[in-house]
């Protein structure tokens, strides 16, 4: 009997690579990619590691991969923007052993800063795209694009999506290729992308694109099903098994290779129907190309650019039912929010409290941009609020920034920042940079990075020190602090926003889920002191209610993390069992 | 062909996961084609989160849509008055009484909505409230409060009860078997 396993479209990527005989894998973590490389390090068969940054991981991966070993390298969309000088020159000099590119997209934006479609990068590097609509595919398109990358000498990207990276199915599990290393040979007019070499590789990508672009008519990847010729379907990915939920009359063709598109196929399946629709969501990639060749289509004209697709949605605009759906109700919203325990929390009130401005950047700390903390005023990608800070300096003088901080985690720091405060130091700035040291890369789920002291693997490691780090690219004035100990943090903000040079504070306490087995003992309100100020709700903790006039701590959720006690004037809030007599 | 739809919806955090993989888990063993639809990252932060569940003979999308769900199990009140649209016109919504105010309401901008419940009651047909938390607080660990709503959501469908024991012993850490499955039996005969 064959082994069936009900897994995530992440965790069917890692199967597919260990039954490919993937032996190295590389990552940047970054939502919804990030469980792929966690399910491979699970096998002891491949070699997996976090990079510091995307771009990192995708050179570690084409290293290895010309080096001899099937790779698999896995970002989320915008991740790709950060390995995109790579990406585009690999396409060059092609492989040695399979390059297999995981890119997940995140329509509808659940936990990214934009909507890209990573199929645009695709076609912009000449690098062919596979694109599976669930776990079972999932893992059979990961075997497939091994397959095409060493027959075609290409790196080959698959794209996945949110509800493919997230939902599970059902698997069948097979036994994993025995592949050798392929053997490396210097090969510089290959593997050395000068002028004169690319323009000559340039040649071969071009005729590389046309073999697959005649070759994906016939890939088993794609697939036709003739139901009604009355309306035909091109679709791929996730919104195909909207369209099988919909549209059950619909003639589909399924393509599992977006880029380059089977032409003759989609030539021949547009004549048997007589209106064609593509539903694809983000982008009109298909039906640009198709409209292209002259075959009249609907797409983009009923359907939205805009997240993500459903059943209903396609009901309503090509069935032309009314669903008479009911609305949900307006009612309070639920963002999400910094965790009770938080470290982050306490360096939010400080900055809120005398007024700072702080140039934001990616993680759990970017929830500190919500009411009612309200302590960003910007926050546009990975590492970009050490150097956007310094642009402000640049553009409205030192005084302006005195009133200003960089906020930056531990990991996005590594990933991307350190380069910014070089650039401080370097073209003479007097920024403050406030590093949020809470030992992990939180908001993707508690990845290990080079300031933690474990590999993805588990084992430990060399510790990347941030103190030294920082003065070493020639910041005098470095201190730690800790988060939890509001003066602490209040005096160092003052001073340092006042000094005239450069300078950063590594605020370090670890992420209050990462140690789940300590004992937590919850603070509660004595009715009796409190005077009802509100001053701990400025906090913004999730754990601190108002129920009835009166404020209360849910001891379900409250971490004991002292910050609520340190900041009431009254001394009314106090752990449980302690100044009490019950 | 029939598909299962249920919903899993509550607050980031309070273990709606774990509860939809061990239905998921459980309708794969009984031979149906399964998915499930998670949430991850920045939404598990505090926020509302929602889990689809569909089983059946062959299921294409992973989705449940609006007006199409079998069950809904909130492991939170106000959670419940939010996803109450994706509930089919004769379907069953669990609802544990746990509320947990979201920032809105925290910093006074919003407030929690007063009888939920009755405002439940007014748009739906079958409507079952639990206080999990306090069954769980009986039994001496608030962690198994999504257990006792997984034996509410059991007794609401149709799998046998020992499927559903089975399973919850061979997916809980061995030393927390009695007490899981004591929540099952709270919330399968409340």
């Amino acid at each position: 009997m064959m082994n069936k396993k009900l897994m995530l479209g992440n965790e069917a990527v890692a199967r597919g690579a260990y039954e490919a005989g993937v032996t190295v894998a590389v990552a940047y973590p970054g939502t919804p990619s990030t469980e792929i490389t966690e399910f491979i390090a699970e096998y002891d068969e491949i070699y997996a590691e976090w990079g510091p940054n995307e771009k990192v991981a995708m050179e570690v991966a084409i290293g290895s991969a010309i080096a001899g070993a099937r790779t698999l390298v896995s970002m989320k969309h915008v991740g790709l923007n950060v390995a995109a000088d790579p990406l585009f020159t690999v396409s060059y000099t092609g492989i040695n052993g399979g390059l297999v590119i995981m890119v997940a997209d995140d329509p509808g934006m659940h936990s990214s800063q934009n909507e890209q479609d990573s199929r645009y990068y695709a076609k912009a590097a000449h690098i062919p795209m596979l694109e599976p609509s669930d776990s079972q595919e999932t893992k059979e398109f990961v075997k497939k694009a091994f397959e095409i990358s060493e027959q075609y000498d290409t790196p080959v990207m698959v794209r996945l999506t949110t509800r493919v990276s997230h939902s599970q199915s059902i698997v069948a599990l097979e036994e994993r290729e025995n592949i050798n290393l392929r053997e490396y040979q210097k090969d510089f007019m290959k593997n050395v992308m000068m002028p004169g070499m690319a323009r000559l590789k340039h040649v071969v990508v071009e005729k590389r694109m046309k073999d697959i672009a005649a070759a994906s008519n016939t890939m088993i990847m794609n697939t036709i099903e003739i139901k009604s010729t009355k309306i035909g379907v091109i679709t791929s990915g996730v919104p195909y098994q909207y369209v099988k939920e919909s549209l059950p009359e619909a003639s589909i063709l399924k393509l599992g290779i977006v880029h380059p598109l089977p032409r003759k196929l989609i030539e021949d399946f547009a004549k048997k129907v007589e209106v064609l629709y593509i539903i694809e969501e983000l982008e009109p990639i298909i039906e640009d190309e198709v409209k292209s060749w002259g075959i009249d289509c609907i797409g983009k004209d009923i359907l939205t650019v805009q997240g993500e697709y459903s059943a209903n949605l396609i009901s309503e605009r090509i069935g032309e039912q009314d669903l008479h759906l009911s609305q949900p109700k307006s009612l309070p919203q639920r963002p999400p929010v910094m965790c009770p325990g938080c470290p982050h929390r306490g360096v939010y009130y400080i900055l809120n409290k005398l007024k700072k401005h702080a140039s934001g950047d990616i993680g759990c700390y970017t929830l500190g941009a919500l009411p009612p903390l309200q302590g960003m005023d910007t926050c546009v990608c990975m590492g970009a609020s050490i150097s956007m800070l310094h642009g402000m300096e640049k553009a409205r003088g030192k005084e302006f920034v005195k009133d200003w901080v960089a906020v930056i985690g531990d990991s996005t720091f590594v990933h991307s920042g350190i380069t910014g405060l070089v650039d401080i130091v370097y073209n003479k700035g007097a920024s403050t940079v406030m590093i949020l040291d809470n030992s992990t890369t939180g908001m993707t789920g508690h990845q290990d990075n080079p300031a933690t002291g474990l590999t993805l693997k588990g084992e430990a490691t060399s510790v990347l020190n941030l103190v030294e780090l920082t003065k070493s690219v020639g910041i005098k004035r470095v201190r730690v602090v800790n988060p939890f100990n509001l003066k602490e943090v209040e005096e160092a903000v003052k001073e340092e926003t006042a000094a005239l040079e450069p300078s950063v504070i590594i605020a370090s306490a670890a992420c209050e889920l990462l140690d789940k087995k300590r004992v937590r003992i919850p603070f509660f309100i004595d009715e009796a002191v409190c005077k009802k100020c509100g001053m701990c709700m400025k906090l913004g903790c999730p754990a601190i209610q108002k129920k009835d006039g009166n404020y209360q701590i849910n001891d379900a959720i409250c971490s004991g993390c002292t910050l609520c006690s340190s900041v009431c004037k009254f001394g009314a809030i106090s752990k449980v069992g302690e100044n009490h007599d019950n | 062909m029939t598909i299962n739809n249920i919903l899993v919806v509550g607050v980031g955090g309070q273990g709606t996961l774990i509860t939809s993989r061990i239905l998921g888990n459980l309708a794969m063993s009984l031979g149906h084609d399964v998915k499930l639809s998670e949430v991850h990252g920045m939404a598990q932060r505090g926020g509302s989160v929602v889990t689809h569940i569909r089983y059946g003979e062959k299921v294409y999308s992973p989705l449940v849509e609006i007006g199409q769900a079998d069950i809904i199990v909130s492991f939170e009140k106000l959670e419940a008055l939010r996803w109450k649209h994706f509930l089919r016109e004769d379907g069953i919504m669990l609802v544990n009484t746990q509320e947990i105010d979201p920032m809105p309401v925290i910093i006074g901008t919003s407030t929690y909505p007063e009888d939920i419940i009755l405002k439940l009651e007014e748009e739906c047909k079958n409507v079952i409230s639990i206080d999990a938390l306090s069954r769980a607080k009986e039994l001496g660990n608030i962690k198994v409060a999504n257990t006792v709503l997984l034996g509410l959501l059991a007794k609401n469908m149709s799998i046998p009860k020992e499927n559903w024991i089975e399973i919850i012993k061979t997916t809980v850490p061995e030393k927390t078997i009695e007490i899981n499955v004591a929540a099952f039996e709270s919330g399968y005969t409340a």
